[in-house]
């Protein structure tokens, strides 16, 4: 109730500052202007509405802007419906029950839902949170609608926050660019309060204003329009890279698991991609012990997930290793195979214990919210997936060149029976070395919970991609597999604009088909007479 | 070096070099064998011998240098397939036949012939007579193994079989690579026998370490170093070299 | 020393009478039993039957000729599904013009999904499948085309064992993801559908449908045949030696890439009709088929049956759909457990499939007789 009598007094202010006070039984039959099938009439009626300080003036241009607002075509009274489906009077916003009947909806086109975005913009003009007057501010810049001028201009001398009165001003410039009968020098200032948005809705208007404008402004607008198209392609550029290295990282993670198990050990794991939906599941099942037990640590869900997927993934990557790879080695097309059971048995057994549907894992507050640089717009939850695959990435090289057991893993990778012969427990390590890639596969999952559909399907949609990266890096070394993955992310992202998603993915599978024609050994192939044999 | 002129060697080999990531696997080696010429090739391992056998047979390309066959065929412009129907015939290290085969069809595809697919399948290939592929078998002593499958076969008659092979194959030259590694003395015995006769109508090129079975060979023998020759002569006059006894024989 | 055999009893050996003998034997029974039998009749097969029986054939096709590539040359395409599917589309394309004007549009030319995406004439690629002959040379051709320049193209640069797998995977893929644009001109998500005639027959028909199983089932006979006179002849053991030593054929002065590649466009072609036989019996094409997962699965029949023997593919692929059928409808839950336990029990325990334990089960008893018995090519570990 107290929110209402702040508007209320809010509004009171705007409106004794825009037009003439109203009187409250006035107000019955202002909303009945609305009462009609005329759009004119209705366009009319929501300026009525909005210069008539009603207390329920927001709700009700809200509620026509969302079709539920309706009338009572017998005596003209106008209603709302809220969210719960519940009527209230329009000129009292007391609920009425039982609900009235006979009633129609209040009829919207384009010309009427624009007037109702400017009318509710003025209302918010004077709003106490920034976030508010701001996005008053933005639809007034796209409305346009001349009549706001006076409230911005009171708005604009009573803005403290300097964004928002920028906002403020952008829109103020624009009416000035669109409305008729401006003076030509507060056009050109106009063109250059509009042009440092630097968008496309600044670009197209500006591109109005050249059409039809004096030669001065003409110039200065088409002038503007340059400085904006050459913005926008730098934008459109950076904007391409961090979305491809934001795929690309995507794809390193998924693939880094791969890197070890296929690129170091040999061994073709089909089911890797169920290990990442695994960490995936994981994840889920840490935040729902997380939603009931301890709703508070919920942003620490996923900190507590990643050891844990990483520790279930590699738990069942050993015991894959123990029970069935073990005995195939040597024998790539029947890893191969095995494997794709595998695969098909842990899906049917996460489809079996989750259902078959999506799960819903959420984002901890750090993950969500985003930022702009350089007019590209930067979440925060792709951010930390670009950081936290490099980390994880950085950390295997790490694990490979520095610890003992990376020490290990090598000498096998390379000599087999020599290193067996020095007193290396070979089965040991293969079971390790598998057992990192998948519990790495399980990490993977904890990040692409968070970007993707958790689903028994997660896994599928990784594989041939995961393949794809490791063969195009070069078997055998990490770094190819790094440069690999990012080279491919934003090489699909260029395509994108050009071929379509699709088509552009398409592109990169035929590519890589050519390529590993010519160089079967990827792009950073260890060459010699060893790998031949 | 090179006291055999370009035109009537049979094989010739000009400064070639074959380098992996770095590595001089062949460094300027220049080679050459007459006709009928049997030869060994000794060396430590590394020294390039089985690089050297790539390059000839068309599986490694070298960077640079010449590699003639009979005088006017560029070895290095062809692929194995074409190098093989030219008349050079080669035997891994490890045994490698067909073991899914009987011994009699291993022949049967390497006896010479049309090697397209299409004469594979309605062609000549399908009537060859069985007496020639008797013909090579006995000469092996094989014969008796005629129908048994390839993979049941000993390690040395594995061997074996891999030189009949290469006999039926009827090629101009014979590259063989550690033929009698893993054999038995008697085995190996016989095996010098056996590459000793083909060398009476063939050009033989045999690596190998086995020094005993080098002597037994009773031809020239050229010593590989560090991917280039380091020396070359009867198994006496290498033997005595200086600088061979330190890289190779030890003292 | 062995006496040379008579051509015919080289072709079809003992394994291929019995194979040969059962599929004519089922074939007329099944066939019998549909049209001449009353439907009370206990013996009597029901339509749907029939046709799921021809499901099962053209799968076997589609297994066998898999087998001839991986079985006898070694080459394990993940991507056999792809020229599976090209068939099926090449057929689905022709009965798809056989619709003519009753369609829910009734354009005589378009079919109803071009009308639905406001197309105005039909693409280029669409010319010339309502003329039957010409649909099922393109049932051939293009797969036969797709492999012989994909084969073409791997084969000439020696991509072999895994890194061929993930290609021919990767190239069904990219396919999958062609043929649910809406653009591509096949019907994009739905594929193709509502058939209504074949040839001038009513698609539904009773005897159309046992006349499809038929002609399944003279296929698959037609397809092993030609498949067993590739691998008797030296051709086939060439195929074999390149799968046991590669380099060895190599020296030996056979172009290995040619040999590969005249198998893998063969296959292809048998792997396209078995399509363009599926399609009419189940009704509809669409992208699912060139799903990555049902080549894999194609596979496995391989293996189940035994690889590298024909006959064994077969029965492979009849044994396990038959198994999805009756599992999917009474265990449904179970069905991928089964499934992918079947590809870990048969790589594991059973590397020569059913085939081959029943041939260890002969062999010992032929040996216990005193006979030897003859070699049977081994499938060499990969």
């Amino acid at each position: 109730m107290s929110s209402m009598i702040r508007l209320l007094s809010l509004l009171g202010i705007l409106v004794a500052a825009v037009v003439q006070p109203a009187l409250a039984q006035d107000a019955k039959a202002t909303f009945a202007t609305l009462a009609t099938d005329n759009y004119a009439d209705i366009e009319k009626g929501i300026g009525a509405i909005a210069e008539s300080g009603a207390p329920t003036a927001e709700a009700v241009l809200n509620a026509l802007g969302d079709n539920r607002l309706l009338y009572r075509p017998s005596d003209k009274a106008l209603f709302y419906k809220d969210a719960s489906g519940a009527f209230h009077d329009a000129a009292t916003g007391a609920v009425v029950t039982p609900a009235p009947t006979g009633l129609k909806p209040v009829r919207l086109n384009n010309r009427v839902r624009r007037a109702v975005e400017a009318a509710v913009g003025t209302l918010t003009l004077m709003s106490p949170e920034a976030a508010k007057r701001r996005q008053a501010a933005e639809a007034v810049f796209r409305s346009r609608d001349a009549a706001t001028l006076p409230a911005l201009a009171k708005a604009i001398a009573a803005e403290r926050d300097d964004g928002v009165k920028q906002a403020l001003r952008q829109a103020q410039a624009a009416i000035f660019l669109t409305a008729d009968g401006i003076a030509d020098s507060d056009r050109i200032a106009a063109v250059d309060i509009v042009a440092a948005r630097g968008d496309q809705d600044a670009r197209s208007m500006l591109i109005q204003v050249a059409g039809r404008g004096s030669p001065v402004l003409k110039l200065a607008a088409e002038t503007a329009i340059e400085a904006i198209d050459r913005r926008l392609a730098i934008a459109a550029t950076v904007q391409n890279i961090w979305y491809g290295l934001s795929l690309g990282s995507v794809l390193l993670l998924a693939a880094i698991g791969l890197a070890i198990t296929f690129g170091v050990m040999g061994i073709i794991n089909m089911a890797h991609g169920e290990m990442v939906m695994i960490g995936a599941y994981t994840t889920f099942v840490v935040q729902e012990i997380c939603r009931t037990r301890f709703p508070g640590l919920f942003d620490w869900s996923l900190p507590v997930a990643l050891p844990l997927a990483f520790l279930v993934a590699g738990g069942v990557g050993a015991l894959i290793e123990r029970l069935v790879i073990r005995h195939l080695y040597g024998r790539p097309l029947e890893t191969l195979l095995a494997t794709w059971g595998i695969s098909l048995i842990l899906q049917q057994a996460v489809r079996s214990i989750f259902g078959p549907t999506n799960r819903e894992v959420g984002a901890p507050s750090y993950m969500s919210g985003a930022f702009d640089v350089m007019g590209v717009t930067i979440t925060y939850g792709r951010l930390w997936i670009v950081i936290f695959s490099l980390f994880v990435f950085l950390g295997l090289i790490a694990v490979l060149k520095l610890t003992p057991f990376g020490l290990r893993m090598r000498a096998v990778t390379q000599n087999r029976r020599m290193a067996s012969a020095m007193g290396i427990r070979t089965p040991r390590v293969d079971m390790l070395a598998f057992a990192l890639g998948s519990g790495i596969a399980g990490i993977a999952g904890v990040a692409l919970s968070q970007i993707d559909n958790v689903s028994p399907n997660l896994g599928q949609s990784y594989i041939i991609d995961s393949f794809m990266v490791v063969v195009f890096g070069g078997v055998g070394n990490l770094w190819g597999t790094f440069v690999s993955a990012l080279t491919l992310g934003v090489a699909n992202k260029f395509l994108e604009p050009y071929a379509g998603a699709v088509l552009g993915k398409i592109l990169l599978l035929v590519f890589l088909i050519l390529f590993i024609q010519k160089r079967p050994r990827g792009l950073f192939a260890l060459k010699g007479r060893s790998v031949e044999a | 070096m090179l006291n055999t002129t370009l035109t009537s060697a049979l094989l010739y080999l000009d400064g070639v070099n074959v380098t992996f990531d770095g590595f001089r696997a062949l460094n300027n080696l220049s080679l050459a064998l007459a006709p009928n010429e049997m030869r060994a090739i000794i060396g430590p391992n590394g020294a390039g011998k089985t690089t050297m056998m790539d390059v000839i047979t068309g599986k490694t390309r070298p960077d640079e240098g010449d590699v003639m066959f009979g005088g006017t065929v560029d070895l290095t412009k062809l692929d194995e397939a074409a190098i093989a129907e030219l008349g050079i015939g080669r035997k891994f290290q490890k045994p490698t036949v067909f073991e899914s085969h009987t011994v009699a069809d291993n022949i049967r595809l390497a006896l010479k012939g049309e090697r397209g697919p299409w004469s594979a399948l309605f062609g000549a290939r399908n009537h060859i007579a069985d007496e020639n592929i008797d013909k090579v078998l006995e000469k092996v002593r094989l014969i008796e193994h005629r129908e048994r499958p390839a993979a049941d076969l000993s390690h040395g008659q594995k061997q074996w079989l891999e030189i009949a092979m290469l006999l039926a194959q009827d090629p101009k030259l014979l590259l063989v690579d550690e033929p009698v590694a893993g054999m038995t003395d008697a085995e190996t015995e016989e095996t010098a026998r056996l590459l000793r006769e083909i060398a009476q109508d063939h050009t033989v090129i045999v690596v190998e370490h086995d020094m005993a079975f080098v002597r037994d060979l009773d031809c020239k023998v050229t010593v590989l170093h560090e991917g280039s020759v380091l020396a070359e002569g009867s198994i006496d006059t290498v033997s005595a070299n200086e600088r061979v006894i330190e890289v190779y024989l030890g003292r | 020393m062995m006496t040379r055999q008579p051509f015919i009893l080289t072709l079809i050996d003992g394994k291929g009478r019995i194979f040969l003998g059962i599929l004519v034997a089922v074939t007329v029974l099944v066939a019998a039993s549909n049209l001449m039998l009353p439907p009370t009749s206990a013996l009597h097969v029901p339509t749907y039957a029939v046709s799921l029986m021809g499901k099962y054939l053209c799968y076997a096709l589609l297994a066998v000729a898999l087998d001839l590539v991986w079985g006898y040359c070694g080459i394990l395409s993940l991507g056999h599904g792809a020229f599976f599917a090209l068939g099926g589309y090449a057929m689905g394309m022709y009965l798809m013009r056989q619709i003519g004007t009753r369609g829910v549009y009734g354009n005589p030319v378009l079919p109803d999904f071009m009308v639905f995406l406001n197309w105005q004439e039909l693409p280029w690629y669409w010319y010339g499948f309502s003329s039957f002959p010409f649909a099922m040379l393109m049932v051939v051709l293009v797969p036969g085309l797709l492999a012989f320049v994909f084969g073409w193209l791997a084969f000439r640069s020696r991509v072999t064992g895994v890194y061929l797998s993930i290609i021919t995977q990767a190239m069904t893929f990219a396919l999958l993801l062609a043929f649910f644009r809406n653009d591509m001109g096949f019907g994009g998500n739905n594929g193709l559908t509502d058939f209504k005639d074949l040839l001038g027959f009513n698609i539904q028909a009773q005897g159309m449908r046992v006349t499809l199983f038929s002609v399944s089932a003279l296929a698959l006979a037609l397809g092993y045949l030609v498949a067993r006179v590739m691998v008797t002849s030296t051709y086939g053991k060439v195929l074999i030696a390149i799968r046991d030593a590669e380099s060895r054929a190599r020296f030996l002065g056979y172009r290995v890439e040619h040999y590969k590649l005249l198998a893998f466009t063969v296959s292809a072609m048998m792997a396209g009709i078995a399509g363009a036989l599926y399609v009419p019996q189940v009704g509809i094409i669409n992208p699912q088929e060139f799903a990555p997962a049902n080549s894999i699965e194609a596979v496995i029949w391989v293996a189940v049956g035994g690889r590298g023997t024909l006959v064994g593919a077969a029965l492979g692929a009849v044994v396990v759909n038959f198994a999805k059928t009756w599992l999917t409808g009474a265990l449904p839950e179970i069905w991928l457990f089964a499934l992918g336990a079947l590809f870990v029990v048969v790589t594991l325990y059973m590397p020569k499939g059913i085939l081959g334990l029943f041939q260890t089960f002969t062999r010992r008893r032929r040996a216990d007789d005193g006979v030897a018995g003859t070699p049977v090519p081994q499938p060499a570990a990969e």
